[in-house]
């Protein structure tokens, strides 16, 4: 029952945004109307959904990986206001070296004080390049954030209590991919391929009125493609007998490829992936690290916004390419780190 | 969505997380030590919620034509967060049970190299992981001698007999791994799947392998068992 009403939603988000906004009736109202709704058949809707077993189990599983998301999610958010909001957007572009093979590692090296997802990277290297820094070192940054973080590589540690080597490897492999897919930039790219974003942003706010601005933005969009993820986790997680998993799981370049693609598709946020990850015991180290180093780089809302920042023509050139470098690079560290 | 509707989500968001984190409901979802962490997300979501509301209430005009320029990063994905509020606030479903534990295998253990004696007390109250280590990689050699007090609960185990239950967590409860012992001598009988109990037994030397993915499950001599409530904490 419930899963109707959620469901109805993810309809609406992938519908295409409408060239105008909504009339003022609208949000809270339906909001109001929904939760009435809700409160007055909790009874019943609880209990069906207790009544099977499957469904219960799909439901703990999706609100276990939100509740153990949500301090993850929330602080990378805080902190990245906080950088959005303090730091002066000029501080980037002064920080980076004039020729842009240089800029390219230094920014991807950069991601490492941007504690955040990778829902917070995509405006953040739209504004880079606003501010004139070249795209081919705001890519890097982009690829790179979002998986080297202080956040991320913590999450991933406390993932991976036993394998510590996986933070090293992670955090490796993704600045790697980072600054190679920067250099082919470089050399392959096409500046008519990026719609560099132009739209206001914080200015003109007040300090703590644009900190929660971007606290409020953040969460709200991040968070509601989080629940995306963990909702397609929870239906792996039920519905994939664990066997077949292990057929795949047996072999190990099908397992690379097998979570390469799982990675994209679930599109979970990068600070709660490790956990994901962690839990898909039956595949090899090496196969899990490529879908950490994968998801944070390559995942389905990824692709539609940076469509939506970039344009299309950039994004459906982009992140193929990004797929294959990041899935051969990470078997690469997994087969040097990890075995 | 617009800003109010978000303010309203972050403060829905905000008083579910706080009201399972600061009960033992989060207990049911993730580990006892992320609590302050999950406080602390609690609080914060519901700053933002307020200074939202406040905003929105105050200069509720303006954010117009500022709804313009962000229409396109501000999906209707918000929406979605609906979904956890109600999860944790309507539902606030049970921790993992017979179900999950009979679709996975028992969970593969390492070997700890070192086994100190039991702890006092006859029955000795043990964890099921550190039985199932004592039995698989012990041989059950640090058992001998002892009666051990086993807590957890029934589900299906191979050959549709019920096997004593636990689950064990990383983080969260999606990667759940249950731990799964066979039952000998004075055997449960009539207990439904996820009733709980308390087992007294010795060390058996029989196991059996998991048929979903070829893991040892090892056995228990029943002496006694009685039923009991459901304890604070479900995973080990």
């Amino acid at each position: 029952m419930r899963v109707t009403v959620t469901d109805r939603p993810a309809v609406k988000a992938d519908a295409p945004p409408s060239p105008k906004p909504t009339s003022r009736f609208g949000s809270v109202e339906v909001l109001a109307l929904i939760l009435i709704a809700l409160v007055v058949f909790r009874g019943p809707i609880a209990a069906k959904i207790l009544e099977f077993p499957r469904l219960q189990t799909w439901t703990t599983v999706f609100v276990s990986v939100m509740v153990q998301a949500m301090p993850f999610l929330v602080f990378g958010v805080a902190l990245s206001a906080v950088i959005a909001v303090f730091v002066p957007r000029s501080f980037w572009s002064k920080a980076l070296p004039k020729h842009p093979s240089l800029a390219v590692p230094v920014a991807g090296a950069a991601g490492v004080v941007l504690p955040g997802c990778e829902c917070g990277s995509v405006p953040i290297a739209g504004s880079l390049m606003r501010r004139g820094v070249t795209p081919a070192a705001a890519l890097a940054f982009l690829l790179a954030a979002p998986a080297i973080n202080p956040i991320v590589l913590t999450a991933t540690a406390v993932a991976f209590p036993r394998n510590p080597e996986m933070v090293v490897a992670r955090g490796g492999a993704s600045l790697i991919v980072a600054i190679l897919m920067g250099w082919l930039w470089l050399r392959l790219g096409k500046a008519e391929w990026i719609k560099i974003p132009h739209r206001p942003d914080l200015d003109g706010m007040s300090k703590g009125r644009a900190f929660w601005a971007s606290c409020r933005h953040d969460i709200i969009h991040a968070g509601g493609f989080l629940v995306i993820g963990a909702m397609a986790a929870a239906t792996i997680n039920i519905f994939v007998p664990e066997q077949w998993l292990q057929t795949l799981a047996g072999n190990p370049v099908i397992s690379v490829i097998a979570l390469a693609l799982l990675a994209v598709l679930l599109s979970i946020c990068s600070e709660a992936d490790a956990f994901v990850a962690a839990s898909l015991t039956q595949f090899s180290l090496t196969s899990r690290l490529v879908f950490l180093v994968v998801g944070p780089m390559v995942d389905l809302k990824l692709i539609s916004m940076q469509a939506g920042v970039f344009g299309r023509r950039f994004a459906f050139r982009f992140a193929p390419t990004t797929l294959v470098v990041a899935t051969v690079i990470a078997s690469l560290a997994g087969l040097v780190l990890l075995s | 969505m617009n800003r109010l509707a978000q303010g309203v989500i972050l403060l829905l968001l905000g008083g579910a997380v706080l009201k399972a984190s600061l009960g033992d409901i989060y207990l049911r979802y993730v580990k006892e030590s992320l609590q302050p962490f999950l406080v602390g997300a609690g609080l914060m979501l519901v700053a933002a919620a307020v200074m939202t509301i406040l905003h929105e209430l105050r200069h509720g005009s303006e954010s117009h034509v500022d709804d313009h320029g962000h229409e396109h990063r501000e999906p209707r994905v918000g929406w979605m967060l609906l979904a956890p509020v109600l999860g944790l606030l309507l539902v606030a479903p049970p921790a993992l049970g017979a179900f999950a534990a009979g679709q996975s295998g028992s969970a593969q253990l390492q070997d700890a190299n070192l086994y100190p004696p039991l702890p006092e007390g006859d029955p000795a109250q043990i964890s099921v992981l550190d039985y199932a280590t004592r039995s698989i990689f012990d041989k059950g050699e640090s058992m001998k001698g002892r009666t051990v007090k086993l807590t957890g609960f029934m589900s299906q185990g191979p050959g549709g007999k019920q096997v004593l239950t636990r689950i064990m967590l990383t983080c969260c409860a999606a990667d759940g791994r249950p731990l799964k012992i066979g039952l000998e001598g004075n055997r449960p009988e009539g207990v439904p799947d996820d009733q709980w109990v308390e087992v007294v037994g010795r060390y058996s030397p029989t196991s059996e392998k998991d048929p979903i993915n070829g893991s040892e499950i090892p056995h228990i001599e029943v002496i006694d068992w009685k039923p009991i409530d459901p304890p604070r904490n479900q995973y080990e």
